[in-house]
């Protein structure tokens, strides 16, 4: 029988995300999973935070304050270091256009709130070990 | 003893008092003391001229050979006078509103102020008129030679030729002298008709004297006239006195055209009629004057016939009875009465005439030889008299060479109905004109040239006998020996008297020609125009509105007019036009309204066409222009009444489409705001949703292994759903004062008081925070009469705001209460950080919730229900920079006026 | 005594007035139709005949003169008809007013 986490001990995920609640629910339920976890909170910052980090798989909000999600990923898909970091974005305007508009950007996955813990868990998985 | 010298005396000084009659009478209405000229008496009196000499002396030998037929002559004319309420008055009114100046002039205008049928109309009443002249001035020669004869005793036969030429000569001074005397514009000649009043009253008095002597004197009274008509009615040859249904019926339709298209009766019953009521009397005056001059025709016919010696000329009987009975004095007011009778027939024809020739022929063709422009009509006020004067010796030229050429006799004698006839061509023009608009220029020319040559072809030519015009041969069997052309028996229709065949060939063929050709052609807007005014003239009397002119200045126009009215009157004229346009001076705003007005005063001067031609050739041509008439004709105007209808609901359609396109891009801008701000409530609700879900998913799973964090965890998931419940409370609070569906409770209470409540129900996050409240408690006593728990609730979301956000290490909140001015003020004064500048503008708006102190929480709805709030109350709240840190400032009337009106955001942003 | 009453029916005028009109048209026809009369018996013209005629005439004439009198009296307005240059001013008659002018 296969530990849970086991293969993604050495998994590095970034949340970038302005809700303590939600970064702390989300950080939660992947350190239970085994994944090493960084939170991050400002939008401004976000992108400084993620060449920091340097993590396997970035989560990122859109609401978030002084740089919306979109516009970081922009940034991180204009730079060679994070154009091929796996993105799973998460938003509370969960509308048509908002999902268009982060799949024109180059979004992985993209996760409307609230969400299922287990499907952002195997959406994560996907993104990393797929 | 009557002698030539006293008859020529006699007849002198009756010609001076006529003189003298006709120059003061025109003097009087020089003074305008028009009263008793326009008096209904002298109107009646002077359609008297009617009753030619012809009819005068004519009407016994008329009586004399065809016994009572001779009345047919005055039944037409009295069924039109008593039927002037149908046709008369009509006539009168057109003549009168178009400033008509001769049947020509009228014939003219109403079909497009065409000038060919103003030439049209003039040949036909000069082809009629001159013989009838000629009949006048025999008949006065004729009288004189009367007295001549049989009389040695001092007298030379006269030379009748050199009579007729001093008769004719005369006439035409008298004419002359009064007929163009004043060339006004009502072409009104209170002289003249006032002379031919006079002559009127002669003729009648001689008329009835001459009977009355004849039935009372000589004739025994009614019996022995009755008895002496039986007598003349067994010696009549046979059928003489019979009555031929066609004549009489034929003859009293025909006088009763002639009455109206006669030129010198169109003179006196349209151009020289001034009101109404003139005709009003004259419908029955004039028939009783009729009645009267034919009452004693039949006892004089029948009693010269069998007391006078056979072979006397019943055509003088008038004349010769009086002289035969020895009755001088009697005699020479008879031959007085025939006079008056020739002569006011001589006169006013002449006036007729000369105004038709010389408006409608002579004028035109001086105008063509002129260029254009004012400065060329130097003289046309001149030309015009000359021409005037120059056309009444040219007819009276005619009407003598015409009697000379005929030769007097029994020729002449017939001429009367011929001419009558000739004249009545005009009719279906003239009634179809007034009566139906359908007729059209075309219309009436091809039936005048159809009627006028079929009565010269059956009746006039064939009027100069065999050895004139027509030979013996033609009359007989046709020209080219065709049958059906003979002129006396047009058609095979043959056995009819000459005179009703003429007439009712000429005039139903004319009469068909004229309505055919009408109906098949288009006429022209100006025409139509003319069609509308003259049918329609009972209806409504304004005057037409002209065309629009902007061409022209009116100096040019002041310039023609000066030559043609004369300078001094038609510098008055202008002035007094441009007085009544607010304007000084003498040059008014060539205006529709104007030109029209100019035209028709020159009109009557010198004829509409003429007169529409002079001002067009001022005008630059430019006169009949698709756009002007448009705006003028009475069916274009009913168009144009329809198209600017359609235009104004164009324009209200477009105005809809305007205020809808408003509507629909307000109806877009709030559909966009409602997107963002239901967007803005789906992130707000869902981020409190998130962290309910996901922790309560992971409490499902098991949970932490850790009770302490499982702990936390359910706080999170309550702390949360409190959030929500409150973010959903504060939705429904705004919703509700937005929608000015808030019902307030206004009670008399302190701030002071407010403010304890609100410091009570924020203690738990003041204590929590650990904010120092400053109050000055002393002046919080202002009384306020509003509702408090509204503003308590204002001040809680400030204090808790104030608790929740001050970023100051020790917390201090100031509340500052005061009055000015009437007003209540509250401040707020925390010693945080404040709001940064560029945000303050966004703070009340809803959600703006400050990015950077977005980790506190909180809707951003309160500061937005703040607002509302004094809104309602009729106060405000503002942020006030420049303190020593966030600071908010409520104001409020301490009289406070609440509002429960609907707010103007509330239809934006309601849910 | 009492008072006269006001007349109910107001038209009452203006209707006496279209009729009077419209006897003013039809007298004309009147007119042909008594001219026409002698035509219907034959023969030669006698001194009866001749009072015939006259007396029609006459009849006519007298007819005319009262329906003018009525008739004249809705011209008044009229009377002042004399021309002085400005068209506007002359002809037109209201009839309404008129007619409530004379009630």
């Amino acid at each position: 029988m296969r530990i849970p986490g086991e293969d993604f001990m050495t998994k590095q995920v970034l949340v970038i995300e302005d809700e303590p609640n939600i970064a702390e629910a989300i950080s939660f339920i992947l350190s239970r999973e085994g994944w090493k976890v960084s939170i991050h909170s400002s939008g401004t910052t976000a992108v400084q935070a993620v060449h920091d980090v340097s993590p396997d798989v970035l989560i990122l909000d859109v609401m978030l304050p002084g740089k919306s999600g979109y516009d970081i990923l922009q940034d991180l898909r204009s730079s060679d270091a994070t154009r091929a970091l796996p993105v799973l974005m998460l938003t509370a305007r969960g509308q048509k256009t908002d999902r268009e508009l982060a799949q024109r950007l180059g979004v992985n996955r993209f996760m409307t709130k609230p969400f299922s813990n287990t499907e952002m868990l195997s959406n994560l998985r996907e993104l990393v070990g797929g | 003893m009557l002698t030539f010298n006293t008859l020529v005396v006699v007849c002198f000084l009756y010609v001076v008092l006529l003189f003298l009659v006709a120059f003061g009478a025109d003097k009087r209405a020089r003074r305008s003391k028009v009263r008793f000229l326009s008096t209904p008496m002298i109107y009646t009196l002077s359609l008297s001229v009617y009753c030619t000499a012809w009819t005068f002396y004519g009407a016994v030998g008329y009586a004399a050979r065809s016994g009572l037929e001779f009345v047919t002559i005055y039944l037409g004319p009295t069924l039109v006078m008593i039927g002037w309420w149908w046709f008369l008055r009509k006539l009168v009114r057109v003549g009168r509103s178009q400033r008509v100046t001769s049947i020509a002039d009228l014939v003219s205008s109403r079909y497009g102020k065409s000038n060919l049928l103003g030439v049209l109309v003039t040949l036909i009443a000069v082809v009629g008129t001159t013989p009838y002249i000629a009949l006048q001035l025999q008949s006065v020669t004729l009288s004189f030679a009367v007295f001549a004869r049989d009389r040695s005793a001092g007298w030379a036969v006269p030379d009748l030729e050199q009579t007729a030429i001093w008769v004719a000569g005369g006439l035409a001074l008298f004419t002359i002298l009064f007929g163009t005397r004043n060339l006004d514009v009502n072409e009104r000649h209170h002289g003249v008709v006032t002379a031919i009043a006079v002559e009127a009253v002669v003729k009648l008095v001689a008329l009835l004297a001459v009977g009355i002597f004849v039935v009372w004197g000589i004739g025994g009274g009614p019996q022995g006239i009755a008895a002496a008509m039986d007598q003349v009615i067994q010696d009549a040859p046979e059928g003489a006195w019979a009555m031929q249904g066609g004549r009489w019926v034929g003859l009293t339709f025909l006088s009763a055209a002639a009455f109206l298209t006669l030129p010198r009766m169109f003179q006196v019953l349209v151009v020289e009629n001034v009101n109404e009521r003139q005709l009003a009397m004259a419908s029955w005056a004039f028939p009783l004057y009729l009645f009267l001059m034919s009452l004693f025709v039949i006892p004089i016919a029948v009693v010269g016939l069998s007391l006078m010696p056979a072979g006397e000329n019943p055509d003088l009987f008038v004349l010769t009875l009086p002289l035969y009975f020895e009755q001088d004095g009697l005699a020479m007011l008879s031959f007085l009465g025939g006079f008056s009778s020739a002569t006011s027939m001589v006169i006013v024809a002449s006036i007729a005439l000369s105004t038709m020739v010389s408006n409608h022929i002579i004028m035109p063709i001086w105008l063509s030889t002129r260029l254009s422009g004012a400065a060329e009509y130097g003289d046309a006020r001149q030309i015009l008299l000359a021409a005037r004067r120059l056309s009444i010796g040219a007819i009276l030229a005619l009407g003598y060479f015409y009697y000379r050429l005929s030769g007097g006799g029994a020729a002449l004698a017939a001429i009367g109905l011929i001419s009558f006839a000739g004249v009545a061509q005009v009719l279906p023009a003239m009634a179809g004109g007034l009566f139906w608009r359908g007729a059209s220029r075309s219309g009436a020319v091809a039936g005048l040239v159809t009627g006028f040559a079929i009565w010269a072809y059956t009746l006039f030519l064939p009027s100069f006998g065999e050895a004139g015009v027509m030979s013996a041969s033609v009359l007989a069997n046709g020209p080219w020996g065709i049958e059906a052309l003979r002129p006396q028996a047009l058609f095979g229709v043959d056995g009819l008297d000459p005179v009703v065949h003429a007439l009712f060939w000429s005039l139903i063929l004319n009469c068909v020609v004229f309505v055919f050709i009408s109906l098949m052609s288009f006429p022209s807007p100006l025409e139509r125009l003319q069609a509308a005014q003259f049918v329609n003239v009972l209806d409504h009397t304004s005057s037409a509105r002209g065309r629009s002119f902007n061409a022209a200045t009116s100096e040019d126009l002041l310039v023609m007019a000066q030559q043609i009215m004369g300078a001094e009157q038609a510098q008055a004229w202008f002035q007094s036009q441009a007085e009544q346009q607010g304007k000084q001076g003498y040059l008014p705003d060539t205006t529709p309204d104007f030109i029209a007005r100019l035209e028709r005063e020159l009109s009557g001067l010198v004829g509409t066409a003429t007169a529409h031609a002079m001002i067009a050739q001022i005008l630059g041509g430019a006169t009949v222009s698709v756009d002007d008439l448009l705006a003028v004709a009475d069916e274009t105007q009913q168009m144009l009444e329809q198209t600017s209808l359609m235009e104004a609901k164009q324009e209200e359609l477009a105005t809809t489409a305007r205020q809808l396109s408003d509507v629909n891009e307000k109806l877009t801008q709030l559909s966009i705001q409602k997107d963002a701000f239901l967007s803005q409530i789906s992130h707000e609700l869902r981020t409190p949703m998130t962290s309910i879900r996901a922790f309560s998913e992971i409490l499902r799973d098991g949970g932490a292994d850790d009770p302490e964090a499982a702990a936390r965890h359910a706080s999170i998931i309550h702390d949360e759903s409190v959030r929500l419940t409150r973010l959903l409370d504060d939705l429904l609070d705004l919703s509700v004062l937005e929608n000015g569906q808030v019902q307030l409770y206004p009670k008399r209470e302190a701030v002071r008081t407010v403010l304890d409540r609100a410091l009570a129900a924020t203690s738990s996050v003041i204590d929590q925070e650990k904010v120092h409240i400053h109050r000055n408690r002393s002046d919080e006593g202002i009384a306020l009469y509003t509702d408090t728990d509204r503003l308590a609730q204002v001040f809680i979301n400030l204090i808790s705001n104030a608790a929740k956000y001050c970023d100051a290490k020790g917390k201090r909140l100031a509340i500052r209460v005061r009055e000015r001015g009437g007003e209540l003020q509250v401040d707020f004064v925390d010693n945080g950080s404040g709001v940064p500048l560029e945000s303050q503008s966004m703070i009340f708006e809803k959600f703006s919730r400050l990015s950077d102190q977005a980790a506190a929480g909180g809707a951003g709805l309160g500061l937005a229900i703040c607002r509302e709030i004094m809104d309602k109350l009729g106060g405000s709240i503002t942020y006030l920079p420049g303190q020593s840190g966030g600071a908010f400032r409520v104001t409020l009337p301490v009289r406070a006026r609440l509002h429960q009106t609907d707010n103007p955001h509330a239809q934006i942003n309601h849910l | 005594m009492r008072t006269p009453r006001e007349p109910l029916f107001l038209a009452r005028q203006s209707y006496r007035k279209r009729r009077i009109e419209d006897a003013a048209r039809l007298l004309p026809l009147l007119g042909v139709i008594l001219f026409l009369l002698p035509l219907m018996v034959g023969g030669e013209v006698g001194s009866m005949r001749l009072a015939y005629v006259f007396t029609a005439w006459f009849l006519l004439i007298f007819s005319a003169g009262i329906l003018s009198f009525f008739l004249g009296q809705n011209l008044d307005q009229d009377a002042s008809g004399e021309d002085t240059g400005r068209p506007e001013s002359s002809g037109g008659i209201d009839k309404t007013s008129d007619d409530t002018r004379r009630l």
